[in-house]
């Protein structure tokens, strides 16, 4: 904690020892050498006092000339002696400070305990998120967005710089330290009761299993999401109660069949996970029938697996499948027209470029596209810095594995009902989903819209909660009409209720609400922001009940209640 | 042996018996205590306070505190000379003499502390 101190004090002593010593023969000769009054006469030395201020003034700044009075020829050369001896010792002790202060291992100590001191004062609920890489900072400028404050671990000191440069609204702490050591995680906050989740974003797979281990053994009923690359670590650390594990890879997999599958059903999920304000994405049509894959590595086997479960025909193209382990598979790059005919790319409807290599995949992409201009091209982005190629050549789908992981990552963040929702509507069927997608398309004014979580709890939605409590019963409707005219609708749609363990998709708004309902809307940022009125303020929520205007303050209401209570008495809140 | 110890040591009771040497006398009679004494126990008195600096552990802190104590004591005792001799400069008079002694007979109480603290860590740490 003050080990910075601790350390300047130690290396301060040899430095304050020369200094005390000098001064103290300094103001002892001077004590001792006689002096010389105005006549001329020898005159007894100086006192303590005198000699004090002499060797003070002297030893500091020579040439400050105010003289108790003229020296003796003693005591100019005793203090020829005191200027030599205390300048040395000054400009050693000043060296030494210098020093000091830019000692490496004491600014890193330094910066690590302004970091512990910056975290201690946070008074919010805070993630913790190890590796700022592209995922990171994508996650980070999200959670900024709404207010969610961030720490950030990363063992790079050059992106933990850009950190400090970016723009955020909050103050995000950050340290450059490696997250897979516990001691860094705890200096992070790891044990703060403020600290609400671990997100475990580097680039490598094992510093994330080892967050993961770290903060399941110290702190259990944390939530730690974790990025993994291969499917062995996701498992394994699903295998100790890894709260959530993402692997870009095989979610994109997923989404890609689920656009062939049901168009739907994936224009749905890519329209509640969009960045808000966006404009609302065209829905993708993969087409159906032969397709070329160009690299067998993980994506390649992610894609592969989910595209053939949708029951579609595959061609791979890999350049060394014994090291893969593709079995039936065609020998090359795949950037050679020569290897893209052998697999069939004139009779394909698309072709998927998924190598590791940025280049590679956009010359695999313009070669098929030359060979066959209808192909519908997936094309697999590794590096962020290539963005401006990508967006050039304007494939169908472009995959960038930081925006899926960071997608991902933030819907399961900020609306924990979102994912329960994707689960429940897979079981319906495309009608369903169309139904649902032309309600919010009629809703929204062509933007992606906002997505939000309420619960209706004491401490969330306290009008509400106080409105319950006396046994008011409250319908869904009053939450999805204008706080200022009752007739108006607001631009939003309920789409999942979820009470105790049962979950209503599409709720009808005749439900009447009860206490601890948890409630999923999407609908326009306007909106959200109206509803919320009526969810803490007392006066909106009567009016949107009752269409009057209710007396205000607490004051009021209790005396409302107290002229109420000995008449006929509500048994509602007699029970309450 | 350790030269470290025996220099920390040696400081130490130093500073204390120096502080004692001073104080020995008749509280206000200024012959029975020199000035140089007063300042060589506090020479010796901030340069032990130096040679606690960055200790650690638990009985460090009481020993830098302590010697803090000491410091304040003495210098204290040499402000009021200061006041005595040249701002009020009444000279040296019982009641100053006696007021410079009990204030470093305070500090007194405080280097023999940490002459005690001294011993009980040699003590503890027999080898």
């Amino acid at each position: 904690m003050h080990n910075t101190l601790f350390m300047i004090l130690r290396r301060m002593r040899t430095p304050l020892i020369f200094l005390i010593i000098s001064h103290a023969i300094s103001i002892l000769g001077l004590t001792l050498v006689p002096g010389v009054d105005a006549a001329g006469k020898p005159a007894p030395p100086m006192d303590f006092f005198r000699a004090f201020y002499v060797v003070t003034y002297t030893a500091t700044t020579i040439g400050f000339g105010e003289l108790p009075g003229a020296f003796s020829e003693a005591q100019r050369v005793w203090i020829t002696a005191v200027i030599y001896m205390t300048v040395t010792v000054w400009l050693y002790s000043i060296g030494s400070i210098l020093n000091l202060l830019q000692d490496p291992a004491l600014l890193r100590m330094a910066r690590h305990n302004r970091f512990s001191a910056r975290i201690r004062h946070l008074r919010q609920p805070f993630y913790l998120i190890a590796g700022c890489g592209e995922t990171g900072t994508l996650l980070m400028h999200a959670l900024d967005s709404r207010n969610q404050q961030a720490v950030v671990l990363d063992i790079d000191p050059e992106r933990v710089g850009t950190l400090e440069l970016g723009q955020y609204h909050l103050d995000i702490p950050a340290l450059t330290a490696d997250a897979s050591l516990p001691e860094n995680l705890l200096a992070a906050g790891l044990l703060n009761p403020h600290c609400a989740g671990v997100i475990a974003l580097t680039n490598d797979d094992r510093a994330n299993l080892s967050v993961a281990v770290t903060v399941k053994l110290l702190r259990p009923e944390l939530s730690v999401l974790c990025r993994a690359d291969s499917l062995e670590t996701a498992a394994n650390m699903a295998s100790f109660g890894t709260d959530e594990v993402v692997v870009a890879f095989e979610v994109f997999g997923e989404h890609l069949a689920m656009a062939v599958n049901s168009p739907g059903h994936h224009l749905l999920y890519e329209w509640l996970t969009g960045v808000p304000g966006e404009p609302l994405t065209e829905p993708l049509e993969p087409p159906r029938g032969k397709w070329v894959m160009c690299g067998y590595g993980r994506f390649g086997k992610a894609i592969t697996h989910h595209l053939k479960q949708v029951g579609i025909e595959l061609v791979v193209v890999e350049a060394t499948p014994d090291v893969t382990g593709c079995d039936d598979c065609i020998v090359g790059n795949g950037t050679e027209a020569r290897t893209l005919l052998e697999a069939g790319v004139d009779q394909a409807v698309g072709i998927v470029a998924g190598t590791d290599n940025d280049i590679n995949n956009l010359s695999i992409a313009m070669t098929a596209r030359e060979l066959n201009p209808g192909l519908f091209t997936v094309l697999r982005q590794n590096r962020h810095a290539n963005a401006p190629l990508f967006q050039r050549f304007q494939a169908s789908v472009t995959m960038q594995p930081s925006s899926i992981v960071a997608h991902e990552f933030l819907s399961l963040l900020t609306t924990p009902l979102l994912s329960r929702f994707f689960n429940l509507i897979r079981a319906q069927d495309d009608a369903w989903v169309d139904v649902l997608i032309s309600r919010i398309a009629a809703v929204l004014e062509h933007t992606v819209p906002e997505v939000w979580d309420v619960e209706l709890s004491s401490n969330q939605t306290e009008a509400v909660w106080e409105a319950m409590r006396d046994g008011t019963p409250i319908p869904l409707q009053a939450f999805m009409v204008h706080p200022a005219d009752r007739s108006e609708a607001l631009a939003c749609i309920p789409l999942l209720l979820k009470r105790g363990e049962k979950e209503t998709l599409m709720p009808d708004p005749e439900t009447r609400l009860q206490a601890g309902d948890r409630l999923l809307f999407c609908g326009e940022r306007q909106a959200r922001n109206l509803q919320s009125l009526g969810l803490y303020n007392f006066n909106v929520l009567s009016y949107l009940l009752s269409g009057q205007d209710v007396p205000g303050g607490k004051v009021w209401r209790w005396l409302e209640r107290l002229a109420k209570k000995p008449g006929a008495g509500n048994p509602a809140r007699e029970q309450a | 042996m350790n030269l470290e110890k025996v220099v920390f040591g040696f400081f130490i009771i130093l500073a204390m018996t120096l502080n004692f040497g001073f104080v020995l006398g008749d509280i206000d009679n200024p012959a029975h205590h020199h000035i140089y004494e007063l300042f060589f126990a506090i020479v010796i008195n901030l340069i032990a306070t130096v040679l606690k600096f960055g200790e650690r552990t638990q009985i460090g802190a009481i020993h830098l505190a302590s010697s803090l104590v000491a410091d304040l004591g003495l210098l204290a005792a040499a402000w009021v000379w200061v006041l005595a001799v040249h701002i009020d400069a009444t000279g040296l008079t019982p009641d100053a003499t006696a007021s410079i002694v009990s204030l470093s007979a305070g500090a007194l109480a405080a280097n023999i502390l940490s002459v005690i603290m001294l011993l009980v860590e040699t003590v503890m740490f027999r080898r």
